[in-house]
């Protein structure tokens, strides 16, 4: 499967998906203009990583900032986890950072995938 | 020229931290956003205020990028509005406004006001409804949701009022406070 890898820029996160190397990681800010046009290629790599899981699929979100347009496609990539059997979501959070804790437990109250809260 | 120096006095007696006046877009967010970042960072501004700050300057200066229009562009040019920051000793005040439809005002208010009567866990639920029930327009954003999470970020009222420009326009001007020691409590 191709590798998606998106360097981080002022308003978009950093992106790795690669299935070889067990990574899944979106992580920094994420404000796009236009967030469903920024995460169109993510939701389509899950849908078609769907038909060929790995056993586990641990998906990492760190994220400092992110805005409401954005929260939706979040959500829409968690919907997509949903259907993936064996994946579960480490959601990082700075330890000063309780709306962002709690943006992680909102998302885990959504969806029904298991969720592990780190600390950075 | 002396209107430069009545600026300069406007900004300091307002505690004006920057001002942005003109055409709103998305380049000019991300420019906004890194200036405000770089001054709070200047004073060493803690984290947790500072990241506050920062989400509700980039939902407010979106909303005005998402709703600006050109409103007869002989008296306001293209998209524009004003943004501002204000640090005071105990709060910063994130300020907009923008021209707007007279006709548009009794929506946008009934909106905000519905909104300022929801307590922390109402608007926590709203917010989750929105994200979860809503279909989000990628150009004019979703039910408020802006000033939803504004309002959860700050952790106190949304304030704003409206002003006659003329017949057919109102200025629509918007102030979020940001407590600068969140353990204080808010305003509510």
């Amino acid at each position: 499967m191709d590798v998606i890898n998106l360097e981080p820029t002022e308003d978009t996160p950093k992106v790795i998906l690669d299935k070889d190397r067990q990574v899944f990681e979106i992580s920094g800010r994420s404000l796009p203009e236009d967030a469903a046009e920024f995460y169109q290629p993510i939701l389509d790599w899950l849908d078609e990583y769907e038909n060929q899981v790995n056993p586990d699929t641990k998906f990492m979100f760190k994220l400092e900032y992110f805005n409401t347009a954005s929260s939706k496609l979040i959500l829409d990539i968690l919907s997509k986890l949903e259907e993936i059997e064996g994946a579960s979501v480490i959601w990082y959070f700075h330890e000063d950072d309780e709306d962002m804790e709690e943006a992680g437990e909102e998302f885990s109250d959504l969806v029904d995938i298991p969720f592990d809260f780190k600390t950075y | 020229m002396k209107y430069i120096y009545d600026l300069h006095k406007v900004m300091l007696k307002q505690s004006l931290l920057l001002v942005y006046e003109g055409e709103f877009n998305q380049e000019i967010t991300k420019s906004v956003l890194a200036m405000a970042e770089r001054n709070m960072d200047s004073f060493g501004e803690q984290r947790k205020v500072k990241t506050k700050v920062f989400n509700v300057m980039m939902e407010c200066i979106q909303n005005i990028v998402r709703h600006s229009e050109s409103y007869q562009e002989d008296i306001y040019g293209k998209n524009n509005a004003i943004f501002s920051l204000a640090k005071t000793d105990d709060h910063y005040f994130v300020l907009s406004g923008n021209p707007l439809f007279t006709t548009d005002i009794e929506k946008l208010e009934s909106r905000l006001k519905e909104i300022n009567l929801m307590d922390k866990l109402a608007l926590k639920e709203e917010y989750k409804r929105i994200i979860k029930t809503g279909r989000i327009d990628p150009v004019r954003g979703g039910a408020g949701l802006g000033f939803i999470d504004m309002s959860r970020k700050s952790g106190n009222k949304i304030r704003f009022d409206f002003e006659k420009i003329n017949d057919e326009l109102s200025f629509f001007s918007l102030r979020m406070t940001i407590d600068r020691n969140p353990n204080a409590g808010g305003d509510d």
